[in-house]
């Protein structure tokens, strides 16, 4: 059954570039688990870490069904030579996906020591227990071997059936437990973590010299004018690609500052208040998703007719750290470490930009600054093979915060339209829904994705893929019975977008969850008792009266219109992510000073079911940081262009949310360890733009339907 | 003119060896070899590059090296001391105050900076430090914890 370590490369680890965006699914034990002379575990995974704490959680799994101490699994992540491939890490699937394989492989792993470990010591595989890696015979203790005994750094090589029997989550100790995240303290204590901090003999440095606006053609550039910097070793042009390779890093700012460049730029973008009208107006793909009951006639014969318009602007996922790559371009073997989300995707198309065969790109994940989604990580790996291509030397790009804002894929400004229908007694009879966006999915997989890809060939209209996103939560779980549900995909973004944590689920929900509110408040009623009446479902309810209980949520109308220049208010929203995953309800308590406009959120209640809970505390720390961000895009945030350029290209032209503006959050998680675990990356920030709305309107009966929220907006909204 | 400076670095001298007007960011991570300080706007305004210059937290990726003159500095790494780690290092693991982490060196600098100066701050007085300090992945309310419990652990009440 083992074999030694030269032949276990049958499965799909460094095998293939494969272009499916979830990779290509081994089955092959040894691609996923290691047993270690030294008693250790190597645990690989397709999938990398995004700062979100999956490494630890992944690690806590395999603890968990192999039977080893936490301390001793080492997870090896993203890396084409080493690990599956798992394609694109996103959508919150790593629990679901690559903890699923490895529990499985784990079970499987565990089982065949077991077989193992029965013939060894001649006892019955009943009377064998496992402690901590240690197989001992449950009535003569002494008879045991270890995990790493019966290896001998040997490989399983076999495969781990479908169905393979795995551990009953009531008897877990590792998985279920607040387990510290293992990266912390090498974080605090400053070791080197980051792509940032990577350094690798002979290494260059670079920066780039972007065109001013997308689509810019260069017309003249003056090597000359770097006559005065030191320790320039190449400026590299190509087409419209620029980037300075120097010895020293501030060498290479210093010369992306003085080059004299002269570019052409024309006025390619509409002018940002016709956003909105731009994007309802330009050619679309209609899915329609749910046509349920007549809404014509149910819409033509309602009590109450009801319509609303939602807007949602560009947002930049705005990574604290700029992205960052190393390349080592060589004749026969090509090295990127990168932060990107999708390893293998991306090394196949650097192979595709280098024109060389998929095998000879060997593509290393290496932790960048959280990126929520496609940040500018995959284009810097591209710009950073340009350069060492050119150099022949390993290349260390680092983008600066300018081009990070400017270049970076933004999350995609949508429009929302909603119609909702109230019989006489307040009863929702007719419901349509209507989503105007682009694509929230433009991964690479050709170079003209890329920046570089789309400077070196002088082709700047940004190319998208298949049209995704725009429908996650477009449907509700409400039980309305005449309901309908269009999502209308725009080919053609004014701005280069992709995916930012839950693609369209944070928008739409923005915008049904708002729409909700106003028909409740048209009806009379409550906000939370409006949406229990078309909530059957047992969790989903538990799950927004756990909300509002902890909110300490009282009955009644909205808005309540206090008196006086500081109104109070409270909102409530609910989502059911992808309408399948994981449940979140949010209560808002705002403070809007109505002399000012300015909107202040005193405290944030979040309660959340993502069905069995892998690590508690590591789950509440997503749900802060998801409930602060969507928070700092719903006051603050907003990507400013005009027709020729991106505006917002630092911290003061596109502000988040500082220390004095973070409201408390309390937290309710409900773990149901008879359910499988799902995703909890995203599902907390869809609820928080809907609620503070929501809170705002029961202030002061100003309903803002379009984010951010600004003073200026709420004053508009006032009067 | 290379060679003309000496800085003090976490309590060792280091003769810099770039040009006068070099930020010190780039002599601390090129030349020492330093992972603490991180670039992150490269415009003063985010807080990932601090270090504490005497007992200021200052943000490096401007500041000159040759401005440093005699005042000591000291960065992530340098507030370990024998191995241990500082009391705000510690307080940032046990409240598991990071996500992705790439902030976490201007907090901590700006929290040990502040509790040096004020062993007991007002909420607002720490939220205010730390304004200048800027968080994208929503981790605001554990570095708050964090603090106070740094401000235990450093007056002798906290867990050890």
């Amino acid at each position: 059954m083992m074999t030694d370590q030269g032949s276990r490369k049958r499965g799909r680890r460094g095998s293939g570039r494969q272009e499916s965006f979830w990779g290509q699914l081994t089955t092959w034990l040894d691609d996923w688990i290691e047993i270690n002379p030294d008693g250790t575990v190597t645990a690989f995974s397709g999938k990398v870490e995004l700062g979100t704490g999956v490494r630890t959680a992944l690690a806590q799994i395999v603890a968990e069904e192999l039977d080893v101490p936490f301390d001793r699994v080492h997870m090896v992540m993203g890396d084409t030579q080493r690990t599956p491939d798992e394609g694109y890490t996103a959508g919150s699937m790593t629990i679901s996906s690559s903890g699923t394989a490895l529990r499985n492989a784990a079970a499987q792993a565990r089982l065949i020591l077991l077989e193992l470990a029965s013939r060894k010591l001649a006892v019955h595989l009943d009377e064998l227990n496992v402690q901590a890696g240690v197989i001992s015979a449950n009535r003569q203790p002494q008879r045991k071997v270890t995990y790493a005994e019966l290896m001998g750094g040997k490989h399983f090589n076999i495969d781990v059936p479908a169905n393979v029997t795995v551990k009953d989550s009531q008897t877990y100790t590792v998985v279920g437990k607040s387990t510290p995240r293992e990266d912390i303290p090498r974080k605090v204590a400053g070791e080197s973590v980051f792509i940032q901090d990577l350094r690798i003999p002979g290494m260059l440095h670079a920066r780039l010299v972007r065109p001013p606006s997308v689509g810019a053609e260069l017309i003249s550039m003056n090597e000359g004018s770097l006559a005065g910097v030191p320790g320039v070793v190449k400026v590299v042009r190509r087409n419209n690609f620029i980037g300075i390779v120097t010895e020293r890093e501030e060498q290479a700012i210093l010369a992306a500052q003085s080059l004299k460049v002269e570019w052409r730029e024309s006025a390619a973008l509409p002018p940002m208040q016709d956003l909105y009208t731009t994007l309802r107006s330009r050619p679309t793909e209609d899915n329609l998703l749910i046509d349920q009951g007549d809404f014509d006639s149910a819409w033509k014969n309602a009590h109450r007719q009801l319509h609303a318009t939602y807007y949602q602007p560009y947002h930049a996922h705005a990574s604290i750290g700029p992205s960052c790559a190393v390349a080592d371009v060589r004749e026969d073997q090509i090295t990127v470490w990168a932060s990107t989300p999708g390893p293998y995707p991306l090394s196949g198309t650097l192979a595709k930009l280098l024109d060389v065969p998929p095998e000879k790109v060997h593509l290393i994940h290496v932790e960048g600054a959280g990126s929520y989604g496609q940040n500018g990580s995959d284009d810097a790996a591209a710009d950073a093979v340009i350069l060492s291509q050119a150099v022949g030397r390993p290349v260390r790009l680092q983008w600066s915060r300018q081009d990070e804002f400017v270049w970076e894929p933004k999350a995609p400004a949508m429009v929302m339209e909603v119609r909702g229908g109230l019989d006489s007694h307040g009863n929702v009879v007719a419901w349509d829904y209507q989503v105007w966006s682009p694509s929230h999915v433009a991964r690479a997989h050709s170079p003209e994705q890329l920046v570089a890809g789309q400077l070196l060939s002088g082709q700047p209209s940004a190319q998208f893929g298949f049209s995704f996103g725009a429908e996650r939560n477009a449907p509700t779980n409400y039980s309305f019975e005449t309901q309908r549900v269009t999502v209308h995909y725009i080919a053609d973004s004014p701005l280069r977008a992709s995916s930012f944590r839950s693609l369209g689920g944070a928008e739409n929900t923005f915008a049904n969850e708002s729409f909700m509110d106003e028909l409740a408040a048209a009806a009379g009623v409550d906000a939370l008792e409006f949406r229990l009446r078309y909530l059957p479902d047992e969790r989903a309810r538990q799950v927004l009266k756990s909300a509002a209980s902890k909110a300490g949520w009282e009955s009644r109308p909205s808005p309540q219109k206090t008196s006086g220049n500081l109104a109070q208010g409270r909102g409530i929203a609910f989502a059911w992510y992808e309408n399948d995953q994981a449940l979140v309800a949010s209560v808002a308590h705002v403070q809007v000073d109505t002399s000012t406009g300015a909107v202040h959120v005193n405290r944030m209640v979040v309660a959340h079911d993502c069905g069995l809970i892998i690590n508690p505390d590591g789950l509440r720390n997503q749900i802060e940081g998801n409930t602060i961000q969507s928070l700092s895009r719903a006051l603050k945030e907003e990507v400013m262009f005009d027709e020729w350029r991106i505006k917002s290209v630092d911290w003061e032209s596109y502000p988040i949310l500082t220390f004095s503006e973070v409201p408390d959050v309390g937290i309710v998680l409900i773990n149901r360890p008879d359910l499988p675990a799902v995703g909890a990356g995203e599902p907390s920030t869809t609820t928080t733009a809907a609620a503070v709305a929501n809170a705002i309107f029961d202030a002061t009966g100003a309903r803002l339907r379009q984010i951010p929220f600004t003073p200026a907006r709420v004053k508009a909204a006032l009067s | 003119m290379s060679g003309d400076i000496v800085i003090t670095v976490n309590g060792k001298l280091h003769t810099v060896q770039s040009t006068p007007d070099t930020p010190l960011l780039y002599v601390l991570r090129n030349e020492i070899g330093l992972n603490g300080p991180h670039f992150g706007c490269g415009g003063e305004k985010c807080g990932a590059c601090m270090v504490l210059v005497g007992a200021e937290p200052r943000l490096s990726c401007h500041l000159p090296v040759s401005e440093i003159g005699r005042a000591r500095i000291t960065t992530l790494e340098g507030l370990i001391e024998e191995g241990e780690l500082h009391p705000v290092q510690r307080a940032f693991i046990e409240e598991q105050a990071t996500q992705c982490g790439y902030c976490v060196n201007g907090m901590i600098i700006t929290t040990a900076a502040l509790l040096w100066k004020n062993p007991h701050p007002t909420d607002e007085q720490v939220r205010t430090a730390l304004d200048g300090n800027l968080c994208r992945c929503g981790s605001h309310l554990r570095i708050l914890r964090a603090v106070r419990r740094a401000e235990l652990l450093m007056s002798g009440k906290g867990s050890e």
